[in-house]
């Protein structure tokens, strides 16, 4: 339906975006969901270019990478959690006690 | 198995076992152990000795290998043992006197706890397989690292009183000055490694000749090995330890800085007697420098008022003789000098170490006097080791001394002015000799306190003293003068090893010998009538002659003020030297360039610290995007590496 450097061009499309976010955003939850389009930015490719490749590769890495990412937020929301209950604002710019 | 394995390494042991278990052995066991490690030595090498006396007198030169020492390629030094007749007087001296001085030791050092009793036995247990193994060489290898070893042992019992500063300077002092010798033995080692290709004696010195005969190598070689025994032997500029060494015990005075180690020198140059052969100018040198020690340290002996430093110059003056005898030609007289020094020297010192011991300490012999009654055993060898020492006829010291004077005339490199400088000598060591006698022993007690409390010493002291006593007069039975008697057991004893030396034409008739002989008895007689007058006597004579004559008897009494002057000129020079590279190169160049590079590190990671690892997340993430794109733009550009 759509040729493979369109899906290519929209992966950077969403990975830029989320890239973007990651830089921008102060509040981490949002900088949360900017990584998760990065990740899937990146699945998006792996699929496109299995696809056209005819391999399978790719489209196991993406199961792969989903379980990860998976855990990666689980962890992830648990210490904005504990970071919110402590400091009672989760602002990533007023975090800097670990600077060293 | 050699006797030569029981000689060398029973002192060792004894001294392992000594200074490992000495502590716990207690003083009986650990001088029982130590003095009945060197007397079967003794007994061995008595053995050895008549063992080889067995063998034909062109045969008495067997070497022992007891291990590889070192291999390199096709190049082997062996740690070999070499007895022939030199180094078999020389194993049966070190035993013999050594066991004397051992058996000395036990009373001796009695006030002594136990375990620095047993480290003193460990010591001078391991000083004696030390001197063992330098006599015992049979190539240069084995005998620097037997040379080295007595420098340790040396340093060791000089500083034996470790709390005592002077001691810990002493032995320092000592083991810094042979080091200057030693370089000078390493160097001519170098030499003779280089041109004949091997260490060994037996290679080394049947083909001395490849030096080539009078030329400017081989005169560097004998020299260099000189060097070495002018530090060893305490001559001409390198003197200056052995009078210091006097901070150890007086047993060690006895035994190493007198009987055996000091002369290690002589023994080296009459080793090694076939390299000085080759150059007139080295024996020219090396006899200067024996005789004009002899007189110099002859003069400062007459005036010092510490009987061991009297001694100790004395034993600088004997040395210089003995090397003025092997730098003569004259290896077997010089030899002979060393056998009878070694009796009559460590008589002399156990003697000085009784009165002492005694006296409680007491070394100023301004403080004795008419010792004679309270010491009788004492007195009567002392004046023993004393007549030997000034050379009253019929005593060993006269007939070997009088033999090395006999020939600075009549030698094959004969020197009628080194005469004049060895008979000055003679005649101030007669003097001092009489002098020591007649203050310690005679006229009036002058510290009565000191007097009181004298006491003839324990049998283990005294019977080292007696059999010393009867050994400095039989010796000289060993070599009498030529035309005395026929029988010469010492020099055909050595005639094997001096085989090869080219003798003087026979002296023109016995006469000269005996006006010498004639001439040295009266002057003799007088010096120590002189001495008596002077020193028996509550006359103040000496003391009016010191005001008198104060200009040289400060000079004298100073000691010429060598040790003043190697002060300013090496030791400040010296220090002056090291304090401006500690200063300036040390901690300015190399200090300054370490910390420059530490302190770069330090400034520059601070730096990063305050700007890059600030705790801004978004910052980190974006220090993050900024190097993946960086490394993406580098596989695009440099295609990834394919």
């Amino acid at each position: 339906m759509f040729g493979v450097g369109f899906v290519l061009a929209l992966a950077l499309a969403i990975f830029s975006i989320g890239a973007f976010g990651v830089l921008t955003r102060r509040d981490p939850l949002v900088m949360f969901i900017s990584i998760e389009m990065m990740f899937n930015a990146a699945n998006l490719a792996l699929v496109d270019l299995s696809n056209y490749l005819k391999l399978v590769q790719g489209h196991a890495l993406v199961f792969f990478v989903i379980a990860v990412a998976a855990a990666e937020v689980a962890v992830g929301l648990g210490i904005i959690i504990a970071i919110f209950r402590t400091e009672k604002d989760v602002n990533v710019d007023h975090l800097s006690e670990l600077k060293g | 198995m050699s006797p030569l394995y029981v000689v060398l390494f029973l002192p060792l042991i004894g001294a392992v076992i000594n200074r490992l278990f000495g502590a716990r052995l207690g003083k009986r066991a650990s001088a029982g152990l130590a003095c009945a490690a060197v007397l079967t030595a003794f007994a061995f090498a008595v053995s050895a000795f008549l063992g080889l006396s067995a063998l034909a007198p062109a045969a008495r030169s067997v070497v022992t290998p007891v291990y590889g020492f070192l291999t390199v390629g096709s190049f082997k030094i062996g740690f070999d043992l070499l007895l022939d007749p030199l180094s078999a007087v020389m194993i049966c001296v070190v035993t013999g006197i050594g066991s004397l001085i051992h058996i000395y030791s036990v009373a001796y050092m009695e006030e002594e706890d136990d375990a620095e009793y047993a480290r003193f036995f460990a010591y001078i247990n391991f000083f004696v397989f030390s001197m063992l193994t330098l006599v015992l060489a049979a190539n240069f290898m084995v005998i620097f690292t037997g040379w080295e070893l007595v420098g340790v042992s040396s340093y060791l019992l000089i500083g034996y009183y470790r709390g005592k500063t002077s001691a810990a300077d002493a032995g320092k002092k000592a083991f810094i000055v042979n080091r200057v010798g030693d370089l000078g033995f390493l160097l001519g080692i170098f030499i003779i490694m280089g041109v004949f290709g091997s260490l060994d004696f037996g290679v080394v010195l049947p083909h001395a000749a490849l030096l080539g005969a009078g030329s400017g190598l081989a005169t560097a070689t004998a020299l260099l090995l000189f060097m070495g025994a002018m530090g060893k032997s305490a001559q001409g500029p390198l003197y200056v330890w052995l009078p210091d060494a006097m901070e150890g015990p007086t047993p060690v005075s006895a035994l190493i800085h007198a009987a055996t180690m000091v002369t290690a020198g002589v023994f080296l140059v009459a080793r090694c007697h076939a390299i000085f052969e080759l150059s007139p100018t080295a024996m020219g040198v090396v006899a200067w420098i024996g005789g004009l020690t002899a007189l110099y340290a002859a003069t400062i002996a007459m005036v010092q008022a510490d009987i061991k430093r009297v001694l100790a110059y004395s034993t600088v003056s004997q040395l210089g003789y003995m090397v003025m005898g092997v730098g003569l030609g004259a290896y077997t007289a010089g030899f002979f000098h060393l056998l009878t020094h070694a009796f009559f020297k460590a008589l002399l010192f156990l003697g000085a170490g009784s009165v002492m011991h005694a006296l409680h300490g007491e070394l100023d012999m301004h403080k004795m006097g008419g010792l004679r009654k309270k010491m009788p055993i004492t007195h009567i060898t002392f004046v023993i080791g004393a007549c030997c020492l000034a050379g009253v006829p019929l005593t060993s010291g006269f007939f070997s001394k009088d033999e090395i004077l006999y020939m600075a005339i009549a030698g094959p490199h004969a020197s009628l002015c080194l005469w004049v400088v060895g008979y000055l000598g003679a005649c101030c060591t007669a003097f001092y000799s009489g002098r020591l006698v007649f203050q310690i022993f005679y006229g009036k007690p002058r510290d009565h306190h000191a007097y009181d409390h004298a006491h003839e010493s324990a049998w283990p002291m005294a019977l080292p003293l007696v059999v010393l006593a009867v050994g400095s007069l039989a010796v000289g039975l060993l070599g009498l003068p030529k035309f005395a008697s026929s029988w010469q057991p010492f020099s055909d004893w050595l005639a094997p090893v001096f085989a090869d030396v080219k003798t003087a034409p026979e002296a023109d008739g016995g006469s000269l010998v005996y006006w010498l002989m004639l001439l040295y008895t009266a002057t003799v007689a007088f010096l120590g009538w002189l001495s008596y007058q002077w020193f028996a006597k509550e006359n103040p004579k000496p003391t009016a002659l010191a005001a008198r004559w104060n200009g040289l008897y400060r000079l004298l009494w100073n000691k010429y003020y060598v040790d003043e002057f190697y002060q300013l000129v090496f030791v400040r020079a010296f220090l002056g030297y090291s304090r401006w590279l500690w200063r300036w190169v040390d901690q300015g160049i190399i200090d300054g360039a370490v910390n420059a590079v530490g302190g770069f590190a330090q400034h520059l990671g601070a730096l990063l610290r305050e700007r890059v690892q600030n705790g801004q997340t978004r910052q980190y993430a974006a220090f993050l995007m900024a190097g993946v794109c960086l490394l993406l733009g580098l596989v695009f550009i440099y295609g990834g590496g394919r």
